[in-house]
């Protein structure tokens, strides 16, 4: 998703990324100390811890093999050996549901992983010193979120090929400016505070100063947004692969399963159920607990 | 009477569009001739037709130095010429031209229903009581949760097969259209909703709402007179963001509902790797979302005073 090219938006992103899911832009009063999770919370670090043992190890979740199927056994619906019932080739919905797990979080931390040591690095760039190069960094960063993030993912995909690790890469660069907005902001920040001044006083090199001071500031405004920025990757990819560009069939990976499943809506309705609430629990899950960071670290953020 | 500094502003936003739409047509030039390969190879996608790659040679200009082609390439996207798609062997203006619209009409349907319906749910649950603002926080992340072509596929299901009240694909008439645009509506209108309620509910508290109140007009003509009115400048920012995600979704859409518009050939180009129609498809996309975001910005500074000084 992207920020709306504000003339000042640098400066908005990084107090109020207000286009992100499960914002709370306005409750910025909500007290930073308290200790007790809400069961929103809980409920979905819960899920997400399943989620994540699910993705590790699926094996321990279910014995059917999520590649192979009997197809005279094609399109039963959820029974107590299928629990999610079978697809048009027989394979368990189950198994696929749960091996696919892995791609979605791969794909989706990965290409998350590459917007944010790319928005850290031009960022922290842009921050430092040197106007032009931060007007000019700057500018790359409205132009990236000018291109809406699905359509510049295809565009990466047509000069890249087809495949999962190109369009981590694909979402990975159309989330850069999210972050080299928000680091740049902070550097700003933190470079013209006191202690920072005083740091070089007492003869910090500038180098020393930046990893003292400057990093560690910096990295807790990313891993905020970054949960937060984790769920919009994760519908994203769901999306690129649904059309196809991602990993291909018959890889077990929910946007794929659902564009099987696009064929055999007719008959079938369990195939494109489960997939499907799978993508949005995940997604829902990030962004609540990303929302209660962001709520727990306002102050610092700003 | 716009004030001077009133014109400065809108004039300093225009520019700052400008220079972005600039760059992004640079940026498009500079990926063609940082990337692998030779340019004729890229432009060409999936055909190999001999005497392709000296036509298109040709026509890019491509034994002129940097500097020309550069210009070249500028001056023709200026003047509305997108180049030539040799996978479909057309003008990929015309390409384009003849596909826009179903998609111009699923973005601009959805986009209106989207504000519709946040205004309508931020407007009635905003500050009233725990249940319906949990009820209507839940709901909203929910929607904004849900990616689109789950959605798309949970109402073919519903209307289409069960109920057969709807088209279960095609672009013809309006009913056609009925689907799609609520698939595409539903998450924008989540997030919508979500930033528009908190705003809401930040103005409630203002002292002037206090004064309305207590000249006693009623609870549900201050908030749709005077607090939506203050509510929805800060939305006004998402403008741009919001049409930028409605043709993307748009997009993924379309392939759901087998509908014909600009995410068909968009897709066919990736998959073809046809460059010159999809370049042209993300260029047009981030015009227009450089001029929705400009327009949007400048009407909110015709709108709220406390944006002009300073």
């Amino acid at each position: 998703m992207n920020a709306s090219t504000h003339p000042s938006g640098e400066a908005t992103a990084a107090l109020a990324p207000a286009d992100l899911v499960g914002l709370d832009a306005a409750r910025i009063g909500v007290a930073p100390g308290r200790r007790t999770y809400p069961p929103g919370i809980a409920a979905a670090a819960l899920f997400l811890a399943v989620l994540l043992a699910v993705a590790a190890a699926p094996t321990l979740f279910t014995g059917y093999d999520p590649l192979t199927g009997n197809v005279l056994e094609g399109l039963k619906a959820p029974n107590w050996e299928h629990l999610f019932g079978t697809d048009r080739l027989g394979r368990d919905v189950f198994a696929r549901t749960v091996h696919g797990a892995r791609y979605s979080l791969l794909i989706g931390l990965g290409g998350m992983a590459i917007s944010v040591v790319a928005g850290v690095f031009l960022g922290i760039l842009a921050g430092l010193r040197h106007r032009l190069l931060d007007e000019g960094i700057a500018r790359v960063f409205d132009v990236l979120s000018s291109f809406p993030g699905v359509l510049l993912a295809m565009l990466v995909v047509t000069f890249l090929g087809q495949g999962m690790v190109n369009i981590a890469i694909a979402v990975g660069i159309a989330g850069i400016p999210k972050f080299g907005r928000v680091v740049r902001a902070q550097t700003q920040l933190v470079r013209d505070a006191d202690y920072v001044t005083q740091a070089a006083v007492y003869g910090l090199g500038r180098g020393q100063v930046f990893v003292r001071h400057v990093l560690p500031n910096v990295l807790v405004a990313i891993s905020v947004i970054a949960t937060v920025y984790v769920g919009s990757t994760i519908l994203t990819v769901s999306g690129l692969s649904f059309l196809g560009l991602g990993p291909q069939p018959p890889t077990p990976e929910w946007g794929v399963m659902l564009a099987e499943s696009r064929d055999v809506l007719r008959v079938a309705w369990w195939p494109a159920i489960f997939p499907g609430a799978a993508i949005t629990l995940t997604v829902i899950a990030f962004s609540t607990l990303g929302g209660y960071l962001q709520k727990r670290f306002e102050g610092r953020l700003a | 009477m716009p004030s001077p500094t009133l014109w400065s502003r809108i004039l300093g936003r225009l520019l700052t569009s400008l220079v972005v739409a600039w760059a992004s047509v640079t940026a498009a030039f500079l990926a063609l001739h940082v990337l692998p390969g030779r340019i004729e190879d890229i432009l060409a996608g999936d055909v190999d037709t001999p005497g392709l790659r000296e036509a298109i040679a040709a026509e890019w200009g491509l034994d002129r130095s940097l500097p020309e082609q550069y210009w070249a390439f500028v001056s023709r996207i200026v003047g509305g010429d997108l180049g030539t798609s040799y996978v479909l062997r057309q003008p990929v203006r015309e390409i384009v031209g003849s596909q826009l619209w179903p998609t111009v009409q699923l973005a601009l349907t959805a986009g209106v229903l989207a504000v519709v319906l946040a205004v309508v749910v931020a407007l009635l649950t905003a500050g009233r009581g725990r249940l319906s603002r949990t009820v209507a926080s839940a709901l909203e992340l929910v929607l904004a949760s849900t990616p689109v072509f789950w959605t798309g596929i949970l109402l073919l299901m519903l209307f289409s097969f069960t109920l057969r009240w709807f088209p279960v694909s095609g672009g013809n008439g309006w009913q056609a259209l009925v689907l799609p645009s609520i698939a595409l509506a539903l998450p924008t209108a989540g997030l919508l909703a979500q930033v528009l309620r908190e705003a809401i509910e930040k103005t409630l508290d203002q002292p002037f709402v206090t004064t309305v109140r207590a000249r006693g007009v009623a609870e549900l003509t201050i908030r749709a007179r005077h607090v939506l009115r203050h509510a929805l400048l800060p939305t006004v920012t998402l403008g741009g963001w919001l049409i930028g995600g409605l043709l993307g979704g748009a997009v993924i859409t379309e392939k759901v509902f087998g509908r014909p518009g600009l995410g068909s050939v968009t897709l066919g180009a990736v998959l073809t790797h046809d460059v010159p129609v999809v370049l042209a498809v993300v260029l047009l996309a981030a015009f227009v979302h450089v001029a929705a975001s400009t327009l949007l910005d400048i009407l909110y500074l015709l709108i709220d005073p406390r944006l002009r000084a300073a």
